[in-house]
């Protein structure tokens, strides 16, 4: 170490030639870039500061005072009088004996922050003992009981028993806001966080409070229902029971559930989820954290459309057609008589039919089935609404982009016209069709289909093209299977299962290499590992990728130059500074 | 973890024998065989056994007026005093049972109720008694006093359905409680 008098340099110095600069947290000296809010410089030490207003996709009013905290900076030098460093490089610090809100405010150089300690902790009782006088004792029947906010802190800053021996204020209960959204007003606890996600974030400020001091009230716009898309977002940010789902209320109680990470498939996007089940059944969505794909928020219609897979329509067995019939067979052997009757038309004259809601690994296997069957036609239906500017992707096939790659499909939709001509004229025979009713999104009719004389479908409800198919397999939903997607942007991301497929329903991966093994001899292929690195092998963008790397964030392979509006505004705040982001 | 060496105690030749433990033992045997003959057996009035008064005559004769206040037997629902089931169905209790025998289906009450303020309610409430080991954890986490250990021991039944405890039943054993906390009273 050449240490001296010249050449050392101060830790404030090293700092600002990163952009950084030093704070001391509970002791311990940190570096953070300049500008980072005093309550993320906290969390990325990992030392909890407890608040209810900040969130940081939402801008900061600092209204709940629950992330008091106890700042020091170096005193001010008199005039003339040189800044004093002690032998560690820093300048002592001079407690402030008042504390700041960490939410609101940025670090600064040789600043201390001190979350423990007598006078954070009396701040803290003193502003839970606040939050918890007009606060109901209703936690047996609220929804939010086990991930309330309000009771975490109580046990960590709560008193138990209360001093308040007044009347407390009333206030509307069970209030009907919304088709999706029940208000009770005595639980909230105003931090606004709602009220700030409608008007920053949905552009659709529709809830406000009213009436002041003890008894200020959230209340939504008198000619106005709380009805946009993302309304539900809105119950997921609140600390308290004040904002509840319609849908999940009373369902289950929050600690029951068994929580998966997975993603969402109805759009392009692939929105991060967490899938609530128990006892094998579903009983919520919640959006998950990716900000590279959908921030914190969820559309409802995307959370709300999971209760389709438990639709009484769901097919739970194998069907084969005997006699214009059709007859419950075991899956094994209607995928023995699938390949049997596949067996007798000629490559040219099998058309399969995937979809866009298949993960990488089913359309792998699809591949598969297509080379061994060696049918010339093979395509995905593509399926486009319009993009609602905020999360929702014109493309409302999750895995459009995955197809290109994985079945070299450049232009997806473009040979079901010759297909459909084929079947018309007699040239295609036969039709392989996967998770896709034709007469949705294809624009086929009954009548269409039923010109070939085999069909093999696979499917997770009844639909028409189920009616006429000649050998039906039943499918998993998306919630119930393992495998990847690529998303509109070019991420990679994971499905996990939340919960064991209906029935004798089967992971398609496994109903299709069934089927491959019998048309045209097995591929050692027993778990979707093994077909990830097949893959990982074949396809270039998922070289020395497999499904346990991809993780639960997801993987960037490559830029499509498509934008997911709402990040794009979001991106824009936090350059801004308005949010942390 | 330390051992305790513990030493036999040193026996006399008369006490290796056995013998004269054995007179001892049997003399007691006939000193109460002849006082329960004469009448005058041992708690016979706390009892209320038969005239010999040393064997409870079980099914004929029963325990049940001597329970103490503080017997676990079976768990039942209780509604209190305007006959408002009490359970809110926020199923500590489920979450508790060590042997996993509660099940609730919670269900919300409509809003041309009496209760509806309350909001929620059970609307299946399931025991399963073959399941059930008396601990006493439902009504110690209740925190709606709505759950209590009765004095009901004989639980029998023919087929394990018979052996669950549906609500109506719960309600049955359980009755109405008088005298709780009433937490969800006009006032609050």
């Amino acid at each position: 170490m050449s240490d001296t008098e010249a050449t050392k340099q101060l830790p404030k110095d090293l700092a600002a030639s990163e952009g950084k600069v030093n704070v001391q947290i509970d002791g311990v000296w940190h570096q953070f870039p300049k500008g980072t809010r005093m309550i993320e410089a906290c969390k990325q030490v990992k030392v909890e500061v407890p608040h209810y207003c900040y969130h940081p996709k939402l801008s900061s009013p600092g209204n709940c005072r629950m992330c008091l905290v106890q700042m020091g900076m170096p005193p001010r030098p008199a005039p003339g009088q040189d800044p004093v460093f002690e032998d560690d490089g820093y300048q002592p610090i001079g407690w402030m004996p008042r504390p700041v809100i960490a939410c609101a405010n940025t670090v600064a150089e040789n600043m201390g922050i001190r979350t423990t300690g007598p006078l954070v902790e009396e701040v803290r009782n003193g502003v839970m003992e606040f939050l918890l006088i007009n606060h109901p004792l209703d936690c047996p029947i609220c929804d939010q009981a086990g991930e309330c906010r309000l009771q975490e802190f109580s046990v960590e800053h709560g008193r138990g028993t209360s001093r308040f021996v007044e009347n407390k204020v009333k206030k509307p209960k069970n209030v009907d806001i919304g088709p999706r959204i029940r208000l009770d007003d005595e639980r909230c606890i105003m931090c606004s966080r709602c009220i700030r996600f409608m008007d920053e974030v949905a552009d659709d400020p529709v809830l406000g409070f009213t009436d002041r001091g003890t008894h200020t009230t959230l209340t939504i716009h008198p000619d106005r229902r709380l009805d946009h898309n993302y309304s539900l977002n809105t119950a997921d940010i609140c600390p308290v029971g004040a904002l509840t789902s319609n849908d999940f209320r009373f369902k289950q109680r929050v600690w029951f559930l068994k929580e998966t990470k997975t993603i969402d498939t109805n759009c392009g996007t692939g929105i991060n989820v967490t899938v609530g089940a128990r006892s094998n059944k579903i009983l919520r969505v919640q959006p998950r954290e990716n900000n590279d794909v959908n921030s914190s928020w969820i559309p409802d219609s995307h959370r709300l459309s999971f209760h389709t897979i438990i639709d009484e329509a769901r097919l739970t067995d194998a069907m084969v057609m005997e006699n214009g019939k059709h007859q419950t067979a075991t899956v094994a052997n209607a995928i023995q008589r699938a390949a049997t009757e596949l067996a007798k038309f000629k490559g040219e004259q099998i058309a399969i039919i995937a979809s866009g809601r298949m993960t990488n690994e089913e359309l792998f296997m699809v591949s598969r089935l297509r080379d061994a069957l060696g049918a010339t036609h093979c395509d995905i239906v593509p399926r486009t609404g319009e993009s609602d500017n905020m999360l929702i992707s014109a493309d409302r096939n999750p895995n459009t982009e995955g197809a290109k790659k994985v079945l070299g499909i450049s232009k997806p939709g473009s040979s079901l016209k010759t297909i459909k001509s084929g079947l018309a004229s007699d040239k295609i025979k036969a039709l392989v069709i996967l998770q896709e009713d034709l007469t949705a999104d294809a624009g086929f009719t009954q009548n269409d289909i039923q010109h070939a004389s085999l069909i093999v479908s696979s499917h997770i409800l009844a639909n028409p093209t189920a009616e006429v198919s000649h050998i039906l397999l039943p499918g998993a939903s998306s919630f119930e299977k393992r495998g990847s997607m690529i998303n509109v942007t070019g991420r990679l991301q994971r499905l996990n299962q939340a919960v064991q497929p209906n029935g004798n329903a089967t992971d398609d991966w496994e109903l299709l290499r069934d089927l491959t093994n019998a048309v045209g001899g097995g591929n050692g292929l027993y778990l979707i590992e093994d077909v990830f690195k097949s893959m990982a092998s074949e396809v270039a963008e998922f070289n020395d990728l497999s499904l346990g790397k991809i993780g639960d964030q997801g993987i960037q392979l490559y830029e499509t130059g498509i934008e997911i509006p709402l990040l794009t505004r979001e991106r824009k705040r936090a350059e801004n500074g308005e949010i942390v982001g | 973890m330390a051992t305790i060496t513990v030493k036999r105690p040193k026996l006399t030749f008369l006490e290796k024998l056995f013998i004269p433990t054995l007179i001892k033992g049997l003399r007691l045997t006939l000193s109460h065989g002849v006082r329960s003959l004469r009448g005058k057996a041992e708690g016979k009035e706390q009892l209320a056994a038969g005239h010999l008064g040393v064997t409870m005559q079980y099914p004929e004769q029963k325990w049940d007026s001597h329970l103490p206040e503080y017997y676990r037997g079976a768990p039942a629902l209780v509604t209190d005093e305007l006959g408002r089931e009490r359970c809110v169905s926020c199923q500590l209790c489920e979450f508790i049972c060590p042997p996993k025998a509660i099940k609730i289906i919670p269900q919300e009450i409509p809003a041309d109720s009496e209760w509806a303020k309350v909001e929620k309610k059970p609307q299946a409430f399931d025991i399963d008694m073959i399941r059930c080991i008396y601990c006493g954890m439902c009504e110690e986490v209740c925190p709606e006093q709505a759950i209590y250990l009765r004095k009901d021991y004989a639980i029998t039944g023919t087929s394990r359905e018979e052996m669950v405890h549906d609500k109506d039943k719960l309600y049955e054993i359980g009755g109405q409680r008088i005298g709780l906390v009433n937490k969800w009273n006009d006032l609050k």
